[in-house]
């Protein structure tokens, strides 16, 4: 059950208290916010005076964290917002992952891992046994993999240059992980042609997959339609949705929407 | 057994609980939704000429539990675009009431020619946007304006024409009588009333826009107050929109001269099963007040006052 918009939705004006360059291309900020929040739930992030995007909270204790890869100008300007900048909060919104399964292999690509972190350290803290299998590029881009060795069972790499772990894609190494057996869920975040063979993966060992899925956001409350994915908003019904609902859609790995609304490829 | 049926003119839909323009239209899947989840029938997104990407974020704001200013900026997919939603929202069986805005009256009426062949069974006009020789001002806050948009629109189309209005007006009456008068067949009404929000830690406004639109609770006074006084000065059907969360809220909206009502902000703070939840309430309504039909109490509270 989703809480209503009500409860989540008054900004607040935070200040950002570290900036982290990750890797090359991504950067974490974290701030004071008070609000409860969990694993996969989203936050929109203001720089005043210029525009307001969803992030995934990568830390979700009380100092709050968003860790993002810089894709367009907008990004880059928020992301480069130092310690002591003001920027607007609202949130925590969405749905978040269901910490429950005991045996648990969690597949990130690229800034996707982001959101993948906190679920997996908080389903460690609860018992549960967490494998990895994190794709980048090249080694310098590989996110995460420190921050997560001390609850991994397993941390498996692989880079499109060979630079660190597998040559090639991640994908090769979670559906070796999977078809060998052993998880009770899989949890995957990433460029949605990599999730689609994920579900593929978890659907032929009927291991059941949970994606983490990104649309552009403009209220994030339902309301506009910006984020409408199939008969879902990922504002409201996701981020993260079960496999077979992925699969069943359409756009999914295939299309978006623009900011007019109109269905462009992903 | 309560009857829900309403009708507005010639148009019958299931229950009184439209979708408001602007709320789940970009898609038709999701206008589907809506109607899946008990709408009585749904309004598109007010669609231009040209897709619009809208303003930048900030876009929404909420105001404690009152309501949401936006300023989206009409952001559409465009009329090229826009058909094929229409028509998957009319294959799954919904009623779709295509709404569109332009900046002159030829440019309306060019899109109302356009929206008749997608199988949508009214057309309405957004009047909140800017005129192409306006100072900043609406096209519908101007009664000549609005009367010239409506006789245009009125030509291009055999379709019913609601003319929706916005409440930023000295005399809503006014420009409801203006539609009327031009061949409109039913008012919408309201559209958001102008707000704004003001950080005061950054000393600046939220939104992107600066100004912006209220929706929910806090309006529904207001939109109650213009459905009463164009009733009292207009004789063709009116569509009540402004902050309905109950079935109660509908009943007043009803009351006060409303044939149909629809609903924006509840969809995202009650949810969608917002649908259900009020034709529910309002069967009840109906059956503690004694009557099985809502068209007999459209614009009672008149009577009453006379009365009283
Ligand atoms: C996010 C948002 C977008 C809207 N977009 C439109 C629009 O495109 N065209 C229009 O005529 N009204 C638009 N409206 C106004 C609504 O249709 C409705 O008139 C108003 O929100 C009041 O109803 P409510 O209190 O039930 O939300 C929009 C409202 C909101 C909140
Ligand atoms: S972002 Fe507006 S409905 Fe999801």
């Amino acid at each position: 059950m989703n809480a209503s918009p009500w409860d989540s939705g008054l900004r607040e004006v935070c200040t950002v208290v570290a900036r982290e360059q990750e890797t090359p291309s991504t950067v974490t900020l974290r701030f004071e916010y008070s609000k409860e929040a969990h694993p996969g739930q989203f936050v929109m992030v203001w720089l005043p005076g210029d525009d307001e995007l969803p992030m995934s909270l990568s830390y979700t204790g009380r100092e709050k964290g968003v860790t993002v890869k810089a894709m367009g100008d907008t990004s880059r300007r928020i992301l480069s917002a130092g310690p002591g900048t003001k920027i607007g909060i609202r949130g925590p919104y969405g749905n978040r992952f269901d910490l429950s399964p005991q045996h648990i292999l969690v597949v990130g690509g690229g800034s996707g891992t982001a959101v993948l972190a906190p679920a997996a350290e908080e389903a460690h803290g609860q018992g549960a046994e967490v494998t990895f299998a994190l794709g980048a590029t090249t080694a310098r881009e590989m996110l995460f993999a420190d921050r997560l060795r001390p609850v991994a069972k397993a941390v498996h790499l692989a880079t499109d240059d060979g630079s660190a772990g597998h040559h090639g894609y991640v994908t090769a190494v979670a559906d070796r992980l999977i078809s060998e057996g052993g998880f009770d869920a899989v949890w995957t975040c990433g460029p949605e042609v990599m999730m689609r063979k994920v579900l593929a993966a978890g659907e032929r060992a009927s291991v059941p997959v949970f994606g983490s899925v990104e649309r552009q956001m403009k209220c994030s409350l339902g309301l506009c339609d910006a984020c409408a994915l199939g008969p879902y908003h990922v504002c409201i019904d996701g981020p993260v949705f079960p496999g077979h609902v992925l699969r069943g859609l359409e756009e999914f790995g295939r299309s978006k929407r623009d900011p007019s609304g109109r269905l462009v490829p992903v | 057994m309560t009857e829900l049926k309403a009708e507005v003119g010639t148009l019958s839909f299931r229950n009184p609980l439209l979708l408001a323009s602007g709320i789940w239209g970009e898609s038709g899947r999701s206008l589907l939704g809506a109607y899946e989840a008990g709408a009585g029938g749904v309004v598109s997104k007010s669609i231009g000429a040209e897709p619009r990407a809208g303003y930048p974020n900030p876009t929404v704001e909420q105001y404690g539990q009152w309501g949401f200013l936006n300023a989206m900026g009409l952001p559409n997919p465009g009329i090229a675009a826009y058909p094929e939603e229409i028509r998957i929202a009319r294959q799954g069986g919904a009623p779709v009431v295509g709404s569109i805005f332009a900046p002159t009256a030829e440019g309306f009426a060019e899109l109302a020619t356009a929206m008749e062949p997608t199988g949508v069974c009214a057309i309405e006009l957004n009047l909140s946007c800017p005129h192409a020789k306006g100072l900043g001002s609406e096209i519908g806050q101007d009664p000549a304006l609005v009367a010239e948009v409506t006789k245009a629109v009125r030509k291009a189309t055999k379709l019913p024409v609601w003319v929706k209005l916005t409440p930023n007006v000295a005399d809503i009456a006014l420009l409801a009588e203006a539609a009327e008068r031009a061949g409109a067949d039913a008012i919408t009404a309201i559209n958001t009333v102008r707000g704004l929000a003001i950080d005061p830690i950054l000393r600046r406004p939220v939104l992107a826009n600066g100004l912006g639109g209220l929706s929910g609770p806090a309006i529904k006074p207001i939109g109650l107050a213009c459905v009463w006084q164009i009733f009292e000065r207009v004789k063709i059907p009116i569509v009540g929109v402004g902050g309905i969360r109950s079935g109660r809220d509908v009943l007043e909206y009803i009351l006060a001269g409303a044939r149909a009502v629809q609903l924006g902000t509840a969809v995202a703070t009650d949810t969608v099963r917002v649908f259900s939840r009020i034709s529910a309430e309002l069967e009840k309504e109906l059956s503690s007040l004694g009557t099985t039909s809502l068209s007999e109490l459209v614009g009672a509270a008149h009577a009453g006052r006379d009365q009283a």
